[in-house]
């Protein structure tokens, strides 16, 4: 269970230790103490294991995350897990903005806030904010899915592609071409899924959430839609 | 000339078309009014402007030699991406493929640019869209870009790359997104984007995770950490505001700053952005390698210019300005076959002719390069095509070095502004050389 200190050895070295991890490493667990807001903690890992940071990092923490688990116990700047293809990365506080951008898969968990554009441009990755989201999420979201225990800030879901939205508490507004939708059984049980998957299995009544996708109205220019922009 | 009259031998006032309501102009007001949408095509601005062109090298004289053209080696190689990157690129000439995507482009164009370049030792560049297989396969060194949409990005991908390119905008669009309507978004290219097939992909114009320049330094160096170091980062700008851009590319931790400028292609968008917004390549050059040189970084932090660069004395000229090298995308696209007069019949039928042929967003092009259509991309060969990219990229090469070693050059790198002079007031003030017969540079000198 190898132990990093990021106090008395550089980011550097941590990074390319975890890049040179084979899949049937025995090295599992990972610790990273004083993260002190670092940058790039834990990019662009490739093998199943976990690695848990204890404090605060900075932007683009777990970027790029393959098969990884990365538990930050503090909050996380912008661009956590961005552009994550699989595995799993929960923030134990608050999550800046940007939260899981373009990210193709795998289950990001906030337990906190996300600030603004928490799922701009998502890919098929799973999001759920425990507290609340900030303007301009799941901005051109294309697929995947963000479920928000909390609060939505403005214009959500602006210019939506595929991406299925769940919001449990109120939503500010709603972006173009989003609208909310009838939450039928399909709906819901899906949903669950998704709650269950981040641990929340009989914590949450599905029942509770509003789902909200695109109209598909801007799917295609047409000039009497300009006014959407 | 016989005075105008009418039919009845009247004298009248001869029919006058107006400078600022041409027939052109006119044409384009009846189009927007039918249809209710602003023009979107391909290729970069075809209006005239101050470019290479203007410009003249200074041949050998007394106060210098020139080297003989077959004996004397004048070397042509260049090294990107050696301020911090690990394996930096090395590259037999200066002339690059600019970045243009698989969907914009069909898979046989896109082999066809990976083996030209292969053959001639230079390299290629994906677009918006992400990598493909036969991509990375055919060419010997590929260029990565990472874009706004982030469509097909992956970190397999960046580490089978041997450079990044992070795109933060193109001299025909700057400050717009990518754009490919949904007649070429086939399954296949919308699986690679996380797109429904057939939607109209507009882009987004600025990156998800990063706005200003600290954040793009925290961002390059995300993309270094993910690498391990070992690839060269380039940082792609439109011809703007191009001494900022480029110090704060640099700033930013760029290996390479890539310089488009308006000239320069685009698979589509509109053409009031293509012809009213950025600035013209030879305009942008001094201004990027000013920034270079205030910094102490010129020739450390490589400057690749494209944008219109058509033979090998835009090669020279653009890398006597300051240029480490230079990228191509529509001479290029040229070569592999586009804009043939050999389909004349078909450009005809889609209402255009062959020289003009610019509707590459429809997907229909009868050279087989533009589109995904199975049957119009079977007509290009890759392997035929890739050939004649190789001899135009060696003929640019042959061309530069024969103007080099006129110039008394031993290397193209040993180009220099003294060198040069313009035949216009323009270019004169935009390449800051003389005007021909003159000492006289606009803003810098007097007579």
């Amino acid at each position: 269970m190898p132990i990093f200190d990021l106090n008395s050895s550089p980011l550097r070295d941590l990074n390319q230790a975890l890049h040179a991890l084979r899949s049937d490493t025995n090295e599992t667990h990972w610790t990273v103490n004083h993260p002190d807001g670092r940058h790039a903690i834990a990019a662009g890992l490739d093998a199943p294991i976990t690695v848990e940071i204890e404090g605060i990092v900075g932007y683009y923490c777990a970027g790029m995350n393959k098969q990884a688990s990365v538990l930050v116990n503090g909050n996380a700047g912008v661009g956590v897990a961005e552009n994550m293809i699989s595995g799993f990365v929960h923030v134990r506080g608050d999550a800046s903005q940007s939260a899981g951008a373009t990210a193709h898969g795998g289950l990001l968990l906030i337990d906190g806030n996300a600030g603004a554009r928490c799922g701009i441009s998502m890919k098929g990755i799973d999001i759920v904010v425990k507290k609340s989201i900030g303007h301009m999420s799941a901005f051109m979201a294309q697929a995947g899915s963000l479920v928000v225990l909390g609060d939505a800030g403005e214009a959500l879901g602006d210019s939506l592609y595929e991406a299925k939205l769940f919001v449990r508490g109120s939503v500010a507004s709603l972006g173009a071409d989003c609208v909310e939708k009838p939450m039928k059984d399909e709906h819901r049980e899906l949903l669950y899924a998704k709650l269950k998957n981040a641990g929340l299995a009989g914590e949450v009544d599905p029942s509770d959430f509003k789902r909200y996708g695109s109209a598909r109205t801007l799917y295609h220019f047409h000039v009497d839609n300009a006014g959407a922009y | 000339m016989a005075d105008h009259k009418d039919p009845r031998g009247t004298p009248r006032t001869k029919p006058r078309f107006s400078a600022t309501y041409t027939p052109d102009v006119m044409s384009e007001i009846r189009r927007a009014a039918a249809t209710g949408i602003y023009d979107i095509r391909g290729a970069g601005a075809k209006r005239a402007l101050p470019h290479f062109d203007d410009l003249l090298f200074l041949g050998a004289s007394i106060s210098r030699y020139p080297l003989e053209g077959y004996r004397e080696k004048c070397g042509t190689e260049v090294i990107l991406g050696s301020r911090f990157a690990k394996k930096p690129i090395k590259l037999k000439t200066p002339v690059t493929i600019a970045g243009m995507s698989f969907g914009s482009l069909s898979a046989n164009a896109k082999e066809a640019l990976g083996r030209g370049a292969t053959i001639a030792g230079t390299s290629t560049t994906t677009g918006d869209g992400g990598m493909t297989p036969e991509e990375r396969g055919h060419s010997k060194t590929l260029v990565y870009q990472y874009l706004p949409s982030r469509y097909g990005m992956n970190p397999d991908d960046l580490r089978k790359a041997d450079a990044i390119e992070v795109v933060i905008g193109q001299g025909a669009k700057p400050g717009g997104g990518g754009m490919l309507l949904g007649q070429k978004i086939t399954e296949r290219v919308a699986g690679m984007r996380c797109l429904p097939p057939g939607v109209d992909q507009r882009s987004a114009c600025r990156h998800p995770d990063w706005t200003g320049p600290d954040d793009l330094e925290i961002k390059i160096g995300e993309l270094r950490e993910v690498t391990d170091w070992e690839k060269p980062i380039y940082v792609k700008v439109g011809a703007s505001r191009p001494y900022y851009d480029t110090a704060l590319a640099v700033k930013s931790g760029a290996d390479v700053v890539v310089l488009d400028g308006m000239q320069g292609g685009t698979a589509a968008t509109q053409d009031v952005f293509i012809e009213h917004v950025g600035i013209p390549t030879l305009a942008a050059i001094r201004p990027a390698v000013q920034a270079l040189q205030d910094l102490g970084m010129h020739r450390k932090v490589q400057l690749i210019v494209s944008g219109g660069i058509r033979s090998g004395a835009d090669v020279a000229k653009a890398l006597a300005l300051g240029a480490d090298a230079v990228a191509i995308g529509t001479a290029a696209l040229i070569a592999l076959g586009d804009n043939d007069p050999r389909w004349e019949a078909e450009y005809q039928a889609l209402g255009t002719t062959a020289g003009a042929y610019d509707d590459w967003h429809e997907g229909k092009d009868p050279a087989g390069i533009t589109t995904q259509d199975p049957e119009l991309s079977k007509r290009l060969d890759p392997e035929l095509a890739g050939r004649r990219l190789a001899n135009f990229l060696a003929v640019m090469t042959l061309e530069a070095q024969t103007i080099a070693r006129a110039a008394g050059k031993s290397h193209l790198h040993n180009l220099e502004p003294e060198d040069l002079v313009a035949l216009t007031i323009e270019a004169a003030a935009m390449a800051q050389v003389p005007l021909a017969g003159t000492n006289w540079v606009p803003g810098k000198t007097g007579l």
